[in-house]
């Protein structure tokens, strides 16, 4: 464990920030600039915006983004668990229906409590 | 026998137990409670009696070996083993029969004093766990004991000081005297931590016998912590100030506690480690000087008071700080002389204010009563015997232990110190008289409809009056100096544990103190005739001051007074006498006077008693400034949070 | 393919016994609490209470045992069983203050108790977590649940306050936790503690040693946080006094005792090589902590403010043991712990008491004249304060006498002098609660809201408590050095 080991790792950040910098620098240095009215609004290309913009998003969407993303994860854990199921055998079975088990509880709350419903 | 010493702490806690619960659940008569807390007291006091006359029957060499009567282990932990365990030895004996005695009067004295209070069941069991919590402290084993006993007087004293909680006074006298004993409890933990740092034991016969492997640096260290200790349990400079307001609480509690026995304590524990103090001469030092000045300010300020109680709680204070000047100078078993001679007439003292309260209305300033002796004689006359006691006439129980201590501290090299004493003794003689002349003598200046119910008290509070005026006179004959012919027993019983040989060397100074203190002092003040001069010298101090009280208060406020309105051409001749009297007056009375006011008013109100709140003020100041950082916003917090990251690292890569 | 060859025993399960207790009930109680009926909702705090004694019960197959399960993951062993035990007593208190009490303000969701459960399951792991990983898990299984419950009042402005601050924060610090187990990892290559041990042990050359300092700065500032030490402290206060208050018992006394059973099975068990270096920052530390604490607590006028900062202080003195870190002062952690928790949720469960439906009462001054309202009541509280304060014959007492006679013993005398110094100091505002008890006329008229026989008898346990090791506490002192012994 010496120090040295380190030493890659500081050579890429040192090329990260070198990137960084440069790409900026060189198009501010060669890109050549003209601009219009059009071109310095924040979207020069697209929609003009209806309405103001910071506007609250109902909290039933971050409600199913959060179950979502456990069921996501769920699906996580279930792909290399498949990979290998050959290889966990019993036990493996066992150990994952128990992590169904306790998302499905989760699921039946949720679902009992009413969050699944939109209105 | 000795073994049924765990028995005298018990009854008290016993009564504690049944008044506070029983008797308040079940809100028992008053005769009940009362009865049942004087019998408690009662059996504890005949089985101090029984056990020190067990402990009489052993040879005096062997006094000091009785085994400890070790109830159970209480904390046990590696090498740290505290038991709950009594000691018997001449010196805890004598306390617990003065401790159990003196209280014993004064509960029955309460009967009569408490009749009419409401909270007469909460008092007693207050009383009760006071004397158990002084019992555990006095009879204690070890340290630790010790110290539950002396947190839980302190408690106690805290509680009964506040017992009229319903009036401000009483309530911040409570916490006045509360925290100020914080302050000394501190120096007697940390003292305690570095015994056992030192020793690994907290037992007395241990320490005590490990002591000599001890350097001296550490052992003045932990005798002068123990002594800041003391200073605050026994009211000394600086931590005096709480004694004074403590005379809020009832009458008979201030006799116990604060004159008989709680304030006591810290003497009985520096006699108790006169073994460390003995190794450590400085220490010594610092306790006779402490004591010696102590003395005589707080005499100086009793001078002026005119509460009646007020004078008794300074003269208190200066009587503590005999206690400890004869500690201080070696002379550890005529401290403890002084102790019980000073629990007989200062408690009778108190009770006697107490009884003149009583027959007064609840009156306290001596300026509105006067004549009053004939009204009630028993009051008067065992009042006057304690004010012999206290000034030291010869003959009474004060004048030996006094006598004692100033001769021993002349003795034993310290000279000025004998000075200062002699001085306090002079002015404890004329505040003392003053007292007794301006109550009881003179006209009577209350309102009519007080004098009108003047009375005597009923026998429950005069028979505890009559008990310790006996003792007050009878209680110095167990100490007769050599020299006069008499064979000082108390010395010679606590002997074992305090050491001193007096019949051997007579009335030898202790050699420990010498070498760092003492100088050609003992050798020229060892003759006998040196004692005898001395002795009378201070006798004759003690008259010119009762002199001197006589003086002023019973021959000159009544002659302007009376006549000088009625003849008004004789008022001119009286008044030109008095023009002389103004000279002697401006001359010594008006700069002692103004000495003293200085003290009190400068002193103790200006200088003592304003650190203490200063302290108190600047605690809560910077409470209140730190209290600012907690704004609430949590970017704050988290810059916090980074910049003591920032701080430790820095500090561990340095 | 070993690498996916599991060891799996029975034994294993066994190690972790009461965690699946209480995790086992907590999803029973979730599926229970979405369906029962709203006027049979009483009946999960029932069913929790059931779930804490058979989690007891579970626990006594762990005893005297010695093992470590899931490839060396958890332990059981003294160490962790006392933490167990002790944590297992915290959620039973909880449990029956929050009986009346989650009722009384609306709160009496079935997922309150969930949370109490998920976050025991938490403080349990951090007590017998074997690795880095697994001590950072149990703090945020632990952390995540409190999270929760210190926002559960959702209508109370000042709860959901202190909620959002502390999970802000909370996360804030887990950052730093975790990476200083990063560090840790990149300096010595393992997350087992036994490991670490080792490797540092053998260790002669020095360098990485500022990455390993680097890393251990940052732990000290993770486990700082959920304890409380000056300087990352802030959020106690604020969050306490939001937070409701059984909740606020629970994490002044469950997440102070996970923390340091956490902190103190890191330092003394993977990182006694270290000592040098940390002593000195502990010394700091226990200083400001103990001071800071207290002096802020003299000018609070809101008793869940001012037992916030007493918290603080507390964990100051038990930080003084830490420094002494003698074999009296390891066990005298442990010993402090005990006692602080018992005469901690005592205070809080007569806090609790006293308030009323939208009137909480945690003024101090609205105290006055308790001493003649609620006698019995009012002598408990005397009791905890007295137990606060360090008065004999209470737990508080003997926690600080051995304290301060361990830091004596090891030479720290300023650490011991500035310590007894601050309990001098703490003594002021103690004591200012019982004078308003005792001294105060009753500004108002003081009622007792919704009277609950469940917290009543948690007052007597705590009292039992403070008095029995106050006044015999040479067995708990000898559970505790057993307790800890191992470790050296």
């Amino acid at each position: 464990m010496m120090l040295s080991q380190y030493v890659p790792v500081l050579f890429i950040i040192g090329l990260g920030i070198f990137f960084a910098v440069f790409a900026v620098v060189a198009s501010r240095l060669l890109g050549p600039r003209r601009i219009n009215p059009a071109k310095a609004s924040p979207y020069e290309c697209g929609m003009i915006t209806l309405g103001p913009t910071h506007q609250a998003i109902p909290i039933k969407y971050y409600i199913i983004a959060m179950l979502f993303l456990v069921f996501d994860l769920e699906v996580v854990f279930l792909y290399p668990w498949a990979v290998i199921f050959r290889t966990l055998g019993v036990f493996g079975f066992v150990e994952m229906m128990i992590f169904i088990f306790i998302l499905l509880v989760g699921f039946i709350y949720i679902w009992k409590k009413g969050a699944l419903e939109w209105e | 026998m000795i073994e049924l010493v765990w028995l005298i702490p018990l009854f008290p806690a016993i009564g504690f137990l049944f008044n506070g619960l029983i008797g308040r659940w079940f809100n028992l008569d008053k005769r009940i409670v009362s009865w049942v807390a004087c019998a408690a007291l009662g059996l504890s006091f005949l089985f101090s009696i029984l056990v020190f006359f067990a402990l009489l029957k052993i040879a005096p060499e062997a006094r000091d070996a009785v085994p400890d009567k070790v109830l159970f282990d209480w904390i046990v932990s590696g090498d740290l083993k505290t038991v709950i365990g009594y000691k018997v030895d001449p010196l805890s004996i004598i306390m617990a029969l003065v401790v159990s005695g003196v209280s014993f009067f004064i509960h029955i004295y309460s009967v009569g004093y408490m009749h009419d209070d409401p909270g007469v069941t909460r008092y007693f069991a207050f009383l009760n766990l006071f004397v158990f919590m002084m019992l555990t402290l006095v009879l204690a084993n070890n340290f630790l004991l010790m110290f539950v006993g002396w947190e839980g007087v302190g408690l106690c004293s805290y509680l009964l000081i506040g017992f009229w909680f319903d009036r401000d006074a009483p309530a911040n006298a409570g916490k006045k005297a509360f925290v100020v004993n914080r302050v000394g409890d501190f120096g007697f933990l940390l003292a305690m931590f570095l015994i056992f740092a030192h020793l690994g034991t907290l037992e007395f016969n241990g320490v005590f016998a490990g002591a000599h492997s001890l350097d001296v640096v550490t052992v003045t260290l932990i005798t002068l912590l123990l002594f800041v200790g003391a200073t605050g349990k026994s009211a000394q400079i600086p931590l005096y100030v709480w004694l004074p307001d403590a005379m809020e609480g009832p009458t008979p509690v201030s006799s116990l506690i604060h004159a008989a026995t709680m304030v006591t304590s810290g003497v009985y524990m520096i006699a108790r480690c006169n073994i460390l103090y003995s190794m450590a001469p400085v220490s010594m030092a610092v306790v006779a000087i402490f004591g010696a000045a102590t003395a005589i300010f707080a005499a100086s300020m009793g001078l002026l008071q005119f509460d009646i109680k007020r004078v008794l709680a300074y003269s208190t204070i200066s009587q503590l700080g005999y206690m400890f000047l004869a500690v201080g100078v070696g002379a550890f078993s005529a401290g403890i002389f002084h102790l019980m001679t000073h629990a007989f007439f200062k408690g009778l003292l108190f009770l006697g204010a107490g009884s003149v309260m009583h027959a007064m209305s609840g009156e306290l300033d001596m300026r509105k009563m006067g004549g009053i002796w004939k009204r009630i004689p028993i009051t008067f006359w065992t009042f006057l015997l304690a004010t012999l006691a206290i000034a030291g006439i010869p003959g009474f129980a004060g004048f030996f232990s006094k006598d004692e201590i100033l001769w021993q501290t002349f003795n034993s090299g310290h000279r000025y110190l004998w000075l200062i004493g002699a001085a306090a003794a002079g002015m404890t003689a004329f505040y003392m008289f003053r007292l007794v002349f301006v109550t009881f003598f003179g006209r009577c200046r209350a309102s009519e409809e007080v004098q009108h119910h003047i009375h005597e008290s009923p026998p429950v509070m005069t028979v505890p009056l009559i008990v310790l005026a006996c003792l007050s006179v009878i209680g110095g004959y167990v100490g007769i100096p050599h020299i006069l012919g008499g064979r000082n027993i108390f010395h010679e019983f606590l002997q074992p544990v305090l050491g001193g040989h007096p019949e051997a060397t007579g009335h030898a100074t202790f050699s420990l103190v010498k070498p760092a203190f003492a100088s050609e002092g003992a050798a020229m003040g060892n003759g006998i005739n040196m004692e005898l001069l001395l002795m009378g010298a201070s006798v004759a101090i003690a008259l010119i001051g009762i002199g001197i009280a006589f003086y002023l208060y019973i021959r000159k406020p009544e002659v302007p007074k009376r006549l000088g309105e009625r003849f008004k051409t004789l008022y001119t001749i009286v008044f030109n006498k008095y023009y002389v009297d103004e000279i002697y007056d401006a001359c010594f009375v008006k700069s002692t006077k103004r000495l003293g006011t200085f003290f009190w008013r400068e002193f103790d109100d200006g200088v003592i008693d304003r650190s203490v709140n200063m302290v108190a003020k600047l605690m809560l100041w910077l409470g209140g400034v730190l209290r600012r950082i907690q704004t609430g916003r949590v970017q704050g917090y988290a810059l916090g949070i980074i910049l003591g990251a920032v701080v430790i690292i820095i500090f561990l890569m340095r | 393919m070993e690498f996916f060859q599991v060891q799996f025993s029975k034994a294993d399960l066994l190690v972790v016994a009461p965690e699946l207790v209480l995790a086992g009930f907590a999803l029973l109680i979730l599926l229970m609490s979405a369906f029962i009926r709203s006027e049979r909702k009483g009946f999960l705090g029932y069913t929790a209470l059931v779930g804490v004694i058979v989690a007891f019960v579970s626990l006594y197959w762990e005893m005297g045992i010695e093992a470590s399960a899931f490839s060396d993951m958890v332990r059981i062993d003294p160490f962790s069983l006392f933490f167990k035990v002790m944590i297992l007593i915290i959620v039973l208190l909880t449990v029956l203050i929050s009986l009346a009490y989650v009722k009384r303000e609306g709160i009496d969701f079935g997922e309150y108790y969930v949370l109490v459960f998920f976050a025991a399951v938490g403080m349990m792991l951090m007590a017998s977590g074997a690795n880095l990983l697994i001590i950072f898990l149990g703090l945020e299984v632990m952390s995540i649940s409190i999270y929760i419950l210190a926002g559960i009042m959702r209508d109370d402005v000042r709860s959901v306050e202190a909620a959002f601050k502390y999970f802000l924060l909370g996360a804030f610090a887990s950052a730093f936790l975790l990476y200083g187990i990063a560090l840790t990892y990149a300096s010595t290559g393992t997350l087992d503690l036994g490991g670490i041990g080792r490797i540092l042990a053998e260790r002669t050359w020095i360098n990485g040693l500022p990455i390993l300092i680097t890393g251990l700065a940052l732990l000290i500032v993770g486990f700082g946080f959920k304890i409380a030490l000056v300087p990352f402290h802030m959020w106690t206060p604020d969050v306490y006094e939001g937070a409701p208050t059984s909740v606020t018992a629970f994490m002044a006394t469950g997440v102070k005792a996970a923390g340091f059973a956490a902190f103190v099975r890191v330092f003394f068990f993977a990182l006694p090589s270290l000592q040098p270096y940390w002593t000195e920052i502990m010394w700091g530390l226990a200083v400001a902590t103990m001071t800071v604490g207290n002096i802020i607590a003299l000018s609070q006028d809101n008793i869940k403010r001012m037992l916030a900062y007493s918290s603080i202080a507390h964990a100051g003195y038990i930080l003084v043991a830490f420094v002494a870190g003698n074999e009296l002062g390891q066990s005298s952690i442990l010993f402090y712990l005990l006692a602080y928790c018992f005469m901690n949720l005592g205070a809080f469960t007569v806090v609790i008491l006293l308030g009323k439906k939208g009137e909480e009462n945690t003024l101090i001054s609205d105290y006055a004249g308790l001493g003649f309202g609620h006698p019995l009541l009012a002598v408990a509280m005397a009791i905890f304060m007295f137990s606060l304060a360090g008065v004999p014959p209470t737990a508080g007492f003997m926690a600080k006498f051995y304290v301060f006679s361990a830091a004596v013993k090891a030479n720290y005398y300023w650490l011991a002098v500035i310590g007894v110094l601050n309990s001098a100091v703490a003594a002021y505002y103690y004591l200012r609660v019982l004078i308003y008890m005792y001294f105060r006329e009753p500004e108002k008229e003081l009622t007792i809201g919704g009277f609950s026989p469940a917290a009543v008898l948690a007052v007597i346990i705590s009292v039992w408590g403070v008095l029995h090791i106050g006044i015999l506490p040479s067995a708990f002192l000898s559970l505790a050095r057993r307790s800890i012994e191992f470790l050296l």
